[in-house]
């Protein structure tokens, strides 16, 4: 109860100093809190807003799959063995701090301006942070779990799934709670870069048409939602964490 | 560790080896991506020609001010926020959410209030690389037990001086994980900036040469910056590993 009103402060607080930068700056690019949220309602309710929204939506759902199947898949590929964890590690976190944003001109190349393209470069932003979350989950099991699925006669799967898994959870969802974020601004950053629908392209839009409204409103949805998950994600992850100590 | 390290760079230079043959064969065409062997040579001589400098000096001097910046900022920010306990709780979740905001939507604001110059770049970069600082900032303070406030206080060490002996000794490897993750997003706040509305600096000039189909500029372009940002991180990554394995053994 005290963190949930703890963060309604911080809310408070953040807008109070979006008010006040808001008087520091004036009209010239920014709004105040209260215009842009009737702005973000009249967008929502706008024609056409919905199928952008949908279209980002299924994006980023695609984009998410397929980061956890790979990242987790990678993660346990590496995690499982000593030393191709040693090998692929360094690997692995080498090009999670590259600027991806160079790559995307590749994907474009690759895939072709439009739905692909997004999916694989948001894709590619939560990959790594999930793999490396696994890898470090598994490489940190307490060494009698690995005994017990021998003692047991575990083949891979079976140990994979039935041992190492469940036990490796929290921390494999700490991953997944930081590789939503990263796919989610993989996915609009590929709209802002090169699409024709989406609420990146929305954003990239506005800010050619200089559309500070637009912008501020999409940029508190965009915002409100990325909050709003990652706090949901931040309780199942804690109630993860408690679950298993 | 020494054979993984061979296997590693041999899976490295397998990964290269295969790319030069699918794209001298044609597996590859030719306009989605040109050999490595040509890629480099493509590099060397846009280095020779030297008309890429100026770019490459203003992109890597706005990085390293973001990140400079980042981190004594962020350091502050972090060494206040951990005095309450309430304040780092309550900040946690929007930490975490912070990376899914695109930072870049703000790029118009920042030109309204910095100028069309390069100010709004370096803070683009400053703004993804500080919340990293004090998150790990945060995170290496409350590593520190509580043992070690006791001996302060026994010692009747003044607060700058057990910063200096104690804690800081303490929480070095931690604090260097937040620089690590600093540099790297002030690679990819600026370098991002640049490529979504700029008109100088690397990234601008990689998206000029995809506009323009240069695959033989653009393609040395993106490799000079994924191995100079590979390198750096690359280094710090090796230095962070050697802080923390000095701690375990000691």
């Amino acid at each position: 109860m005290t963190s949930a009103r703890n963060n309604l402060l911080v809310i408070l607080a953040l807008i109070a100093l979006w008010q006040l930068a808001y008087w520091a700056i004036g009209d010239l690019a920014l709004r105040p809190p209260l215009d842009t949220l009737c702005k973000a309602a009249a967008l929502i309710a706008s024609e056409g807003f919905t199928a952008h929204l949908a279209e980002t939506m299924r994006a980023f759902a695609l984009a998410l799959g397929i980061a956890v199947v790979v990242g987790v898949g990678l993660g346990f590929c590496l995690g499982m063995s000593r030393l191709a964890g040693e090998v692929g590690e360094p690997l692995l976190v080498s090009f999670y701090s590259l600027p991806k944003i160079t790559l995307y001109p590749i994907v474009l190349l690759i895939f072709g301006i439009g739905m692909p393209s997004k999916i694989a470069f948001g894709a590619i932003h939560g990959i790594m942070p999930i793999a490396i979350f696994t890898l470090g989950a598994l490489r940190n099991l307490p060494p009698v779990l690995g005994r017990t699925s021998r003692a047991l006669r575990l083949n891979r799967w079976q140990s994979a799934w039935t041992v190492l898994l469940p036990a490796a959870r929290p921390e494999i969802f700490t991953g997944l709670r930081l590789g939503f974020s990263l796919t989610l601004i993989g996915t609009l950053l590929g709209e802002m870069f090169a699409s024709q629908r989406g609420i990146g392209f929305l954003l990239m839009q506005a800010i050619g048409l200089h559309d500070t409204d637009v912008i501020m409103a999409l940029t508190l949805l965009i915002v409100a939602f990325a909050i709003t998950a990652s706090m949901a994600l931040l309780a199942v992850d804690k109630r993860l964490r408690h679950g298993a100590a | 560790m020494k054979r993984a390290t061979a296997i590693r760079l041999a899976l490295i230079a397998a990964i290269v080896l295969a790319l030069e043959l699918l794209t001298r064969t044609g597996v590859i065409a030719r306009f989605v991506a040109p050999p490595p062997s040509e890629m480099v040579a493509g590099l060397w001589r846009l280095l020779l020609s030297g008309r890429v400098q100026p770019a490459i000096a203003q992109t890597l001097g706005k990085i390293a001010i973001a990140c400079a910046s980042a981190i004594v900022v962020g350091s502050a920010v972090g060494v206040a926020v951990q005095r309450s306990r309430a304040v780092a709780d309550a900040m946690a979740p929007f930490f975490t959410a912070y990376y899914a905001v695109p930072v870049y939507a703000f790029y118009p604001l920042m030109i309204a209030i910095f100028g069309v110059g390069e100010a709004p770049q370096v803070v683009i970069g400053f703004m993804l690389a500080v919340v990293a600082v004090v998150v790990n900032t945060i995170n290496a303070l409350d590593r520190i037990p509580r043992v070690l406030h006791k001996t302060a206080a026994v010692y009747g060490m003044s607060p700058l001086e057990a910063a200096r002996r104690i804690y800081l000794p303490h929480a070095g490897p931690y604090l260097a994980t937040g620089v690590k993750l600093a540099v790297s997003y002030s690679f990819i706040g600026v370098i991002g900036a640049e490529f979504i509305m700029s008109r100088v600096g690397i990234g601008h000039e990689i998206v000029f040469a995809y506009n323009n189909f240069e695959n033989e500029i653009m393609y040395p372009l993106i490799l000079f910056v994924l191995l100079v940002a590979g390198t750096v991180n690359g280094l710090f990554y090796a230095w962070e590993k050697r802080l923390l394995s000095r701690r375990s053994r000691s």
